[in-house]
């Protein structure tokens, strides 16, 4: 009963559903912010993002006539607790929090991949022709960066290295152990594999976060929202904070991933949360500086070169680099 | 490939993220690929020609300058060209410059305004930004000239209504130099990114031929490497005394559409300093006119391309009859050939690149029946109009205010 109570207080608390959503919206408005001193504005004050959401949770669900209506309405909850998940699992391993090793990279990016199924199911249950094409398009785009960024994961877990003359490898896909294994014989981001997997996965989250240049499933100057179009009010809210989750975690994950874990001083809080901020500013200036790619483009860039690069690191890892 | 039962129709509009007026483009999509567009244009049909043909001489330039919300000094100027050819005139040197100056300073803030729309609807918001940034200060070069930043009410049939303050020239100086290189650094980058030539390069291609054959005018003909332009094939106001060059292309894609417009803002701003410089003194208007009977024809290149206008008078004080020819009405149609077969993405980009201007446009739209019989024309529209104000005010429980035409 006492482990159940902890892994709640995880999951419901910190550093799952309260934490990640504070967190969460707290980046999304640094999103903001940063987007609009790039863009000459002043930006929205630091609450915007949390009133955002208590409006639209007090709007009306608007279900379309022709919808899959159970569906269309229960999508964005399975998509907001997978992600709620990730991110309890994520940060439970970068902060070594008690309780043993939970978080395991693979399901972890099984996680991750559920609000994008969620919310291409829940774009095409609504029936709309433009959430259709949202729908598809998300699809391409999943199908797109799921293979390069296993791969630069996985770069992490083939590491090798000798150190005082012994020979020393992560071989684990437990977070966990991957922490350890950076304590031990230093971050993997300082390996030659390391830079370019943590590029790779860098660019490919960006994709996963639906950041301009790879938000063809929200376009909303072509589809108009496209895979969001129907939604409305509360599931609408949901989705918003399925994405504030995620972007309270895949920062996390990469620094975790290939930074190393976080030693609970004061020093080395600070040093994470720098590294963190400086993930997600590249986000926001990647963003803020490039137009929104065709889906083929973004198809090629992903399937072609990014994916070449994240092979290269997998062998330099291989061989040891 | 092309199987019937894939396809879905899209509807762009009337109310659509990617369209800052009302209007209707109905998108027939496989996947992703467009095989055909009907586009409906009747939403906002304002009725100005009628109007104008209520007013006098004096007044319509100012009730012209509402047919856009951009192109004030266009309609207004090119009205009077047509009543200055009906009456076969030369208005003052010192308004012809006059003229000028407002009409290029319209080209800069119309140019501007789209570079930041097309920057939006290929989701570069910083580009959307950073372009109305530098809009900014020609829209108050223009207010300090005219006193207002859109419409100037300066047009007038024989020449300009006011003088303009000379003790602003030295602010407006500051701000075409200012312009001047951020324009030139925003055209460095956007012909050195990759990821905006990979964007744009090659979509929506209008081919010379192409152009031709639907009459495309301005930077829309001049992108496809047609060099049309009535400032310099019939110059009016000051253009035929002044040194610039007619910028083209030969891409007829977006990216040319893009350069095209880009550059014309050096040379708008190479025009205005020499209007500035070169500003004679003298009257700025010739005073009364009779306007006889007779007909007249006023050319002007608009920031989209050439604006015409037609005159009838029959010797009132009033014009008898006007006809607003604008520009999108000819580059719109052009989408037939740049557009079909295209992806959608590049399909709104293309559809937004001729610049167009809808309120301009504007047709009012006639229903027929299979049988060719009107449905509703403006006599039967009226009425429905009337039928359900009087059912709303029922309704609500009011006296209606109106009676209903017993027939």
């Amino acid at each position: 009963m006492d482990r159940l109570g902890e892994w709640l207080f995880f999951y419901l608390v910190f550093p799952g559903a309260t934490f990640a959503v504070a967190l969460g919206l707290a980046m999304s408005w640094l999103d903001r912010k940063v987007t609009a001193l790039v863009q000459w504005r002043t930006g929205p004050a630091p609450g915007q993002p949390f009133w955002d959401v208590v409006k639209l949770l007090g709007k009306e669900v608007v279900v379309p006539e022709q919808s899959w209506a159970a569906g269309f309405l229960a999508l964005p909850f399975v998509g907001f607790a997978a992600a709620t998940l990730a991110g309890t699992l994520t940060w439970h391993a970068a902060l070594g929090l008690p309780g043993g090793a939970l978080g395991d990279l693979v399901l972890v990016l099984y996680l991750l991949a559920v609000p994008s199924l969620a919310l291409i199911l829940g774009a095409a249950a609504s029936g709309s022709p433009l959430g259709a094409v949202g729908s598809s398009r998300d699809m391409k785009l999943v199908l797109g960066y799921e293979l390069p960024l296993v791969i630069a994961l996985l770069v992490a877990v083939f590491q090798r290295r000798t150190v005082d003359g012994q020979v020393m490898a992560a071989a684990t896909s437990s977070l966990e152990g991957l922490v350890r294994f950076q304590d031990a014989a230093g971050a993997v981001l300082y390996r030659p594999s390391g830079v370019l997997a943590l590029l790779v996965a860098v660019v490919c989250c960006h994709a996963k976060l639906g950041f301009v240049p790879f938000d063809q499933a929200e376009a909303d100057t072509e589809i108009a929202e496209g895979a969001l179009i129907e939604y409305s009010g509360p599931p609408l809210a949901l989705l918003k904070l399925t994405q504030a989750v995620q972007l309270a975690t895949l920062p996390v994950l990469l620094v975790t991933v290939f930074w190393g874990g976080v030693e609970t001083t004061p020093v080395g809080l600070a040093a994470f949360a720098a590294k963190v901020l400086l993930v997600l500013v590249t986000f926001v200036l990647v963003k803020n500086t490039n137009p929104r790619v065709r889906i083929d483009q973004a198809l090629r860039f992903f399937w072609g070169p990014v994916t070449g690069i994240a092979v290269v690191a997998l062998v330099l890892a291989r061989m040891g680099w | 490939m092309s199987d019937p039962s894939s396809r879905h129709v899209v509807q762009i509009g009337p109310f659509h993220p990617l369209l800052e007026e009302p209007v209707g483009f109905s998108l027939t999509v496989e996947g992703e690929r467009v095989v055909a567009i009907d586009a409906r244009m009747d939403y906002i049909h304002k009725g100005l020609e009628r109007l104008a043909q209520e007013r006098t001489y004096d007044m319509v330039p100012i009730l012209l300058e509402r047919i856009c919300g951009i192109c004030s000094v266009t309609h207004s100027v090119c009205f009077c060209n047509a009543v200055e050819d009906l009456l076969g005139v030369e208005i003052p040197p010192r308004a012809a410059y006059i003229r000028t100056i407002i009409g290029e300073l319209e080209r800069l803030h119309s140019h501007l305004l789209w570079v930041g729309l097309a920057g939006h609807f290929i989701g570069y918001n910083t580009v959307f930004m950073w372009a109305w940034k530098y809009r900014e200060p020609v829209c108050d070069a223009f207010e300090m000239l005219t006193g207002h930043r859109q419409n100037s009410a300066l047009p007038l049939v024989g020449g300009v209504r006011r003088d303009l303050p000379v003790e602003y020239f030295p602010v407006v100086r500051k701000t075409l130099d200012e312009l001047e290189g951020q324009t030139e650094r925003l055209t460095a980058a956007v012909l050195d990114d990759p990821v905006l030539a990979a964007r744009l390069k090659g979509v929506g291609v209008l081919s010379a031929e192409a152009a031709l054959d639907y009459g495309v005018v301005g930077p829309t003909a001049r992108a496809s490497g047609l060099a049309t332009d009535v400032r310099r094939d019939e110059p009016y106001a000051a253009y035929a005394e002044l040194d610039w060059k007619v910028v083209t292309q030969d891409g007829g894609d977006v990216f040319s559409k893009a350069v095209v417009r880009l550059l014309e803002i050096l040379e708008s701003i190479r025009i205005l300093r020499q209007c500035l410089d070169r500003l004679p003194a003298g009257a700025i208007n010739l005073g009364t006119l009779h306007v006889p009977r007779g007909e007249g024809i006023g050319r002007y290149e608009a920031p989209r391309g050439e604006d015409i206008h037609y005159v009838r008078s029959n010797g009132t004080n009033m014009p008898e009859r006007l006809k607003v020819r604008a520009p999108s009405y000819v580059n719109i149609p052009s989408f037939r050939s740049s557009c079909l077969g295209a992806p959608m993405a590049d399909v709104m980009i293309t559809l937004a690149a001729c610049d167009p201007c809808y309120s301009c446009t504007e047709r009012s739209l006639v229903l027929r029946d299979a049988a060719g019989a009107r449905l509703l024309a403006t006599p039967g529209l009226i009425e429905a109009s009337r039928q359900k104000t009087f059912e709303l005010a029922r309704a609500l429980g009011h006296a209606p205010d109106l009676e209903l035409d017993p027939a």
